[in-house]
Protein backbone atom coordinates (compact mmCIF):
# COMPACT_ATOMS: atom_id res chain seq x y z
CA UNK A 1 0.00 0.00 0.00
CA UNK A 2 2.34 2.64 1.23
CA UNK A 3 4.54 3.08 -1.75
CA UNK A 4 7.44 5.33 -1.55
CA UNK A 5 6.73 8.73 -3.00
CA UNK A 6 9.10 9.64 -5.74
CA UNK A 7 9.84 13.09 -7.00
CA UNK A 8 11.21 13.91 -10.41
CA UNK A 9 13.21 16.73 -8.97
CA UNK A 10 14.69 16.54 -5.52
CA UNK A 11 12.55 18.35 -2.98
CA UNK A 12 14.15 21.48 -1.68
CA UNK A 13 14.70 21.01 2.00
CA UNK A 14 17.10 23.21 3.88
CA UNK A 15 17.84 25.49 0.95
CA UNK A 16 19.11 28.51 2.74
CA UNK A 17 18.56 31.87 1.15
CA UNK A 18 21.54 34.05 1.64
CA UNK A 19 20.71 36.96 3.86
CA UNK A 20 22.25 40.32 3.21
CA UNK A 21 21.94 43.80 4.55
CA UNK A 22 19.96 45.83 2.05
CA UNK A 23 21.40 49.07 3.34
CA UNK A 24 24.94 47.95 2.74
CA UNK A 25 24.05 46.55 -0.66
CA UNK A 26 22.36 49.70 -1.92
CA UNK A 27 24.63 52.01 0.06
CA UNK A 28 21.81 53.69 1.93
CA UNK A 29 23.34 55.74 4.70
CA UNK A 30 20.28 57.33 6.23
CA UNK A 31 16.92 55.76 7.09
CA UNK A 32 14.20 58.32 6.54
CA UNK A 33 11.36 58.27 9.05
CA UNK A 34 9.06 60.11 6.65
CA UNK A 35 8.95 57.31 4.10
CA UNK A 36 6.21 55.10 5.55
CA UNK A 37 6.13 52.66 2.65
CA UNK A 38 9.83 51.96 2.94
CA UNK A 39 9.62 51.40 6.69
CA UNK A 40 6.68 49.04 6.22
CA UNK A 41 9.13 46.46 4.86
CA UNK A 42 10.54 46.16 8.35
CA UNK A 43 7.22 45.71 10.13
CA UNK A 44 4.91 42.75 10.52
CA UNK A 45 1.15 42.86 10.11
CA UNK A 46 0.59 44.19 13.59
CA UNK A 47 3.06 46.99 13.04
CA UNK A 48 5.82 45.44 15.13
CA UNK A 49 9.44 45.82 14.10
CA UNK A 50 10.78 42.62 12.53
CA UNK A 51 13.90 41.09 14.03
CA UNK A 52 17.26 41.24 12.34
CA UNK A 53 17.22 37.50 11.79
CA UNK A 54 14.32 37.93 9.36
CA UNK A 55 15.25 41.16 7.60
CA UNK A 56 18.95 40.45 7.43
CA UNK A 57 19.96 44.01 8.26
CA UNK A 58 23.25 44.58 9.97
CA UNK A 59 23.14 45.77 13.56
CA UNK A 60 24.15 49.29 12.63
CA UNK A 61 21.21 49.72 10.29
CA UNK A 62 18.74 47.77 12.40
CA UNK A 63 19.29 50.38 15.10
CA UNK A 64 18.65 53.14 12.58
CA UNK A 65 15.52 51.42 11.30
CA UNK A 66 14.14 51.03 14.78
CA UNK A 67 14.80 54.67 15.55
CA UNK A 68 13.16 55.78 12.32
CA UNK A 69 10.11 53.60 12.97
CA UNK A 70 9.75 55.00 16.45
CA UNK A 71 9.95 58.56 15.17
CA UNK A 72 7.37 57.80 12.51
CA UNK A 73 5.07 56.29 15.13
CA UNK A 74 5.33 59.36 17.32
CA UNK A 75 4.33 61.58 14.40
CA UNK A 76 1.41 59.31 13.45
CA UNK A 77 3.03 58.40 10.14
CA UNK A 78 2.99 54.76 11.24
CA UNK A 79 0.56 53.22 13.73
CA UNK A 80 1.66 51.90 17.11
CA UNK A 81 -0.78 49.00 16.90
CA UNK A 82 -2.86 47.67 14.03
CA UNK A 83 -4.22 44.57 12.41
CA UNK A 84 -3.82 43.51 8.82
CA UNK A 85 -1.52 46.29 7.76
CA UNK A 86 -0.51 44.55 4.53
CA UNK B 1 28.46 75.41 19.05
CA UNK B 2 25.75 75.42 16.43
CA UNK B 3 23.96 72.16 15.74
CA UNK B 4 21.59 71.31 12.96
CA UNK B 5 18.11 70.34 14.09
CA UNK B 6 14.97 69.13 12.44
CA UNK B 7 11.55 69.78 13.87
CA UNK B 8 8.14 68.57 12.76
CA UNK B 9 4.83 69.61 14.25
CA UNK B 10 1.22 68.68 13.57
CA UNK B 11 -1.47 71.35 13.72
CA UNK B 12 -5.17 70.72 14.29
CA UNK B 13 -7.19 70.30 11.09
CA UNK B 14 -9.80 72.87 12.18
CA UNK B 15 -7.55 75.77 11.14
CA UNK B 16 -7.81 77.70 7.90
CA UNK B 17 -4.83 77.99 5.54
CA UNK B 18 -4.12 81.52 6.72
CA UNK B 19 -4.07 80.41 10.35
CA UNK B 20 -1.66 77.60 9.51
CA UNK B 21 0.67 80.00 7.76
CA UNK B 22 0.44 82.40 10.66
CA UNK B 23 1.43 79.81 13.27
CA UNK B 24 4.30 78.52 11.13
CA UNK B 25 5.51 82.08 10.71
CA UNK B 26 5.26 82.61 14.44
CA UNK B 27 7.61 79.71 15.13
CA UNK B 28 10.03 80.71 12.42
CA UNK B 29 10.15 84.20 13.90
CA UNK B 30 10.69 82.68 17.31
CA UNK B 31 13.65 80.72 15.96
CA UNK B 32 15.10 83.77 14.26
CA UNK B 33 14.79 85.76 17.48
CA UNK B 34 16.92 83.12 19.14
CA UNK B 35 19.65 83.50 16.52
CA UNK B 36 18.75 80.33 14.71
CA UNK B 37 19.35 79.97 11.01
CA UNK B 38 16.40 78.39 9.21
CA UNK B 39 17.68 76.24 6.35
CA UNK B 40 14.49 74.55 5.16
CA UNK B 41 10.78 74.79 5.72
CA UNK B 42 8.32 72.34 4.28
CA UNK B 43 4.57 72.14 4.36
CA UNK B 44 3.27 68.61 3.84
CA UNK B 45 -0.33 69.79 3.92
CA UNK B 46 -3.29 68.02 5.46
CA UNK B 47 -2.39 64.39 6.09
CA UNK B 48 -4.26 61.51 7.61
CA UNK B 49 -2.95 60.39 10.98
CA UNK B 50 -2.17 56.73 11.54
CA UNK B 51 -4.10 56.88 14.81
CA UNK B 52 -6.30 59.58 16.37
CA UNK B 53 -4.59 62.27 18.45
CA UNK B 54 -6.89 64.35 20.64
CA UNK B 55 -9.88 62.93 18.76
CA UNK B 56 -8.53 64.25 15.45
CA UNK B 57 -7.91 61.97 12.49
CA UNK B 58 -6.11 64.45 10.25
CA UNK B 59 -3.55 67.20 10.74
CA UNK B 60 -1.38 69.79 9.04
CA UNK B 61 2.25 68.66 8.99
CA UNK B 62 5.02 71.21 8.96
CA UNK B 63 8.76 70.68 8.95
CA UNK B 64 11.53 73.16 9.75
CA UNK B 65 15.26 72.55 9.55
CA UNK B 66 17.49 74.99 11.36
CA UNK B 67 20.90 75.57 12.85
CA UNK B 68 20.94 76.75 16.42
CA UNK B 69 22.47 76.52 19.87
CA UNK B 70 21.33 73.60 21.95
CA UNK B 71 19.73 75.88 24.53
CA UNK B 72 17.12 77.03 22.00
CA UNK B 73 15.49 73.60 21.83
CA UNK B 74 14.12 73.70 25.36
CA UNK B 75 12.58 77.10 24.76
CA UNK B 76 11.11 75.98 21.45
CA UNK B 77 9.49 72.94 23.01
CA UNK B 78 7.91 74.98 25.81
CA UNK B 79 6.51 77.24 23.08
CA UNK B 80 5.09 74.16 21.38
CA UNK B 81 3.46 73.03 24.59
CA UNK B 82 1.87 76.42 25.15
CA UNK B 83 0.42 76.51 21.65
CA UNK B 84 -2.96 74.79 21.69
CA UNK B 85 -3.11 74.41 17.93
CA UNK B 86 -0.21 71.98 17.99
CA UNK B 87 -1.27 68.42 18.69
CA UNK B 88 2.10 66.69 18.26
CA UNK B 89 5.72 67.71 17.73
CA UNK B 90 9.16 66.14 17.36
CA UNK B 91 12.55 67.82 17.43
CA UNK B 92 15.86 66.08 17.02
CA UNK B 93 19.47 66.73 16.19
CA UNK B 94 20.44 65.71 12.67
CA UNK B 95 23.46 63.46 12.43
CA UNK B 96 26.03 63.60 9.65
CA UNK B 97 24.13 61.30 7.30
CA UNK B 98 20.83 63.07 7.86
CA UNK B 99 22.39 66.36 6.79
CA UNK B 100 23.79 64.78 3.62
CA UNK B 101 20.41 63.19 2.89
CA UNK B 102 18.51 66.46 3.29
CA UNK B 103 20.91 68.44 1.11
CA UNK B 104 20.61 65.79 -1.62
CA UNK B 105 16.84 65.92 -1.36
CA UNK B 106 16.89 69.68 -1.65
CA UNK B 107 18.99 69.46 -4.81
CA UNK B 108 16.59 66.95 -6.36
CA UNK B 109 13.67 69.18 -5.51
CA UNK B 110 15.32 72.15 -7.15
CA UNK B 111 15.99 70.13 -10.27
CA UNK B 112 12.37 68.98 -10.40
CA UNK B 113 11.12 72.52 -9.99
CA UNK B 114 13.27 73.58 -12.90
CA UNK B 115 11.98 70.72 -15.02
CA UNK B 116 8.31 71.12 -14.14
CA UNK B 117 7.54 74.18 -16.27
CA UNK B 118 8.90 72.36 -19.34
CA UNK B 119 6.60 69.37 -18.75
CA UNK B 120 3.60 71.62 -18.36
CA UNK B 121 4.46 73.33 -21.59
CA UNK B 122 4.64 70.03 -23.44
CA UNK B 123 1.29 68.97 -21.97
CA UNK B 124 -0.26 72.18 -23.11
CA UNK B 125 1.22 71.71 -26.52
CA UNK B 126 -0.26 68.23 -27.05
CA UNK B 127 -3.97 69.14 -27.15
CA UNK B 128 -3.22 71.77 -29.71
CA UNK B 129 -1.78 69.08 -31.95
CA UNK B 130 -4.94 66.98 -31.62
CA UNK B 131 -7.13 69.83 -32.71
Amino acid sequence: MAEQIRYLTPVAVDTKKDKYCRFKKHKIKYVDYKDANFLRQFLNEQGKILPRRLTGSSLKYQRKVSKAVKRARHLAILPYVTDLMK
Amino acid sequence: MMNQYETVFILTPVLSDAQVKETVKKFINFLKENKAEVTLKENWGLKKLAYPIKHKTTGFYNLIEFKAEGSVIGKLETQYKREEKIIRFLTFKMDKNAVIYSTKKKKLKNQKQNKKPQIQQSKQAKPQLKK
